[in-house]
């Protein structure tokens, strides 16, 4: 009788234990699940074939797939060497670099946007970027859609770096060692040894920046303009919609949004990880 | 022939301070000594992955201290193995080999040989998750000889393994003492590796390195 109490005991607290980590977690997924019902019972299939039939949402799709897909394939081009030299070497004023790749993500967006439009057409000596890019090499950035990818990139690719630096610091650099005594460079270690190691990090650093590209709408906004079939993305869609007051339009653009990072972190993390992961 | 003049190592506030000693070519010494003593410090220096601070490395006879890992030709197997991931058994033989950009026929007659005297024919297509430890062991092992280096560091290869599969492995390793001739540095604690495979035995303590007599050590 003495030795089944406490075990009773024991067993009564394991269920406290998890109905409290349980009820706690609950409430968190319940406001997501919650949020996207409400969308979906706002809206109806009409309103949203309606809202998807036209041109201006249908150019904002567009342009959002292709921004959200070179921002992302930037982000990861920058983030794979940066996160890599972070993790691997010690060297002078490495925090420095550690905070700065941080900025962008504490900033507040429309001061990104802001800083953004400022670099691009401060004059420095008679100098300006934007003119040297649009009459120097006819790539006009500012307003267009080279604004959008790069605002979008801005963000997306520190949250990459993080990424690609915390793959790296888990990864052992031993076996990169051993491969530099049997004849390969820095280089050919990180080519052959890290990189192929590193394959499901950089799958998952381009999940995590395309879908914050995705979500990019302050930068964009400042930096871009909110030009309807020029530089409208799906973001400023659902401004632009709210604005003239087309709710149910905003509201099937934000669920066409919803459905696009669903089937963008679905088909990438069967790509990367295999279903069973 | 691996030979130490006074090397320091420092690294942080651990400083392993004027080692030398020599092995002659062909000889087989095992480095023993308590556990934080730098052992493997000392084997990583002697490769080149850590800076020496003073003295020289001389690999026969030439200076190597500031020459790059890749440039000393020296076959390093460290103590977690370090296998690459997403390599075949075969592609770890066969890693060295392209890397020196040998003809096709050289690199399949190369890893034929090797993969005979280590045991590991059968393995070759494996991928290296689910090799059992003696076979990891004999894979890395096999990397490290297969550009047949003239120097081999062993960082404590055995301490992982079952009684049996040490045993086979001092077979495995006095054979290629034999048909090799390469020079060997074996970091090891076990006084029974050292008594079956040493022509010398070198024990790292605080105030340096100095060779011990085998019958004193085993």
């Amino acid at each position: 009788m003495d030795a089944k109490n406490p075990r009773r005991s024991r067993r009564a607290s394991d269920a406290l234990f998890f109905l409290v980590m349980g009820g706690i977690s609950a409430t968190f997924i319940l406001l997501i699940v919650l949020l996207l019902v409400a969308d979906v019972m706002f809206t109806s299939p009409s309103e949203f074939y309606r809202a998807l039939a036209k041109p201006e949402i249908r150019a904002a799709l567009q342009l959002t797939l292709f921004s959200c897909t070179v921002a992302a394939i930037l982000s990861v081009w920058v983030g794979t060497p940066l996160g890599y030299l972070l993790s691997r070497y010690s060297f002078r004023g490495r925090w420095v670099i550690d905070t700065l790749v941080d900025i962008p993500i504490v900033l507040p967006p429309l001061v990104l946007g802001l800083s953004l439009l400022i670099l691009f057409h401060q004059p420095i000596a008679g100098w300006q970027l934007e003119s040297a890019l649009r009459d120097g090499l006819g790539f006009p950035v500012t307003y267009r859609w080279p604004a959008v990818v790069l605002a979008q990139f801005s963000v997306a690719c520190a949250f990459s770096v993080r990424t690609m630096r915390v793959t790296f610091d888990q990864m052992n650099p031993r076996a990169e060692e051993v491969a530099r005594t049997l004849g390969c460079t820095r280089g050919q270690a990180f080519w052959r040894i890290a990189l192929p190691q590193a394959s499901r990090g950089i799958v998952t650093a381009f999940t995590i920046a395309w879908a914050r590209a995705l979500g990019e709408f302050g930068p964009i906004m400042v930096f871009a303009g909110t030009t309807r079939m020029r530089t409208e993305v799906l973001s400023t869609s659902v401004f632009l919609e709210l604005s003239i007051g087309n709710l149910d339009a905003a509201v099937a653009v934000s669920l066409l949004m919803v459905m696009l990072a669903v089937v963008v972190l679905v088909v990438l993390r069967v790509l990367g990880t295999g279903l069973n992961s | 022939m691996i030979e130490l003049k006074g090397v320091t190592v420092k690294s942080g506030s651990f400083v392993l301070p004027n080692i030398s000693f020599q092995i002659l070519s062909g000889e087989y010494a095992v480095l023993m000594g308590t556990s934080g003593r730098g052992k493997t410090t000392l084997l990583e220096s002697i490769c080149g992955l850590r800076r020496v601070a003073e003295g020289q490395v001389l690999i026969h006879g030439r200076d190597v201290t500031r020459w790059s890992p890749a440039d000393r030709e020296i076959g390093y197997v460290p103590q977690d193995l370090a296998l690459f991931p997403k390599l075949s058994v075969l592609e770890h033989l066969e890693f060295a080999l392209r890397l020196r950009k040998l003809s096709r026929e050289v690199v399949t007659e190369r890893t034929r040989e090797l993969s005979e005297v280590l045991g590991i024919g059968h393995l070759l297509s494996r991928s290296i998750a689910g090799l059992s430890g003696g076979e990891a062991q004999r894979v890395a092992l096999g990397r490290a000889l297969s550009f047949r280096p003239s120097v081999l560091l062993l960082d404590e290869p055995l301490s992982a393994l079952d009684e049996s599969t040490r045993y086979e492995m001092h077979e495995l390793l006095r054979r290629v003492k034999q048909t090799t001739g390469v020079t060997t540095l074996h970091v090891t604690h076990s006084v029974s590796e050292a008594e079956s495979l040493a022509d010398r035995c070198f024990w790292l303590a605080a105030d340096g390195i100095q060779e011990r007599p085998l019958s004193q050590i085993c």
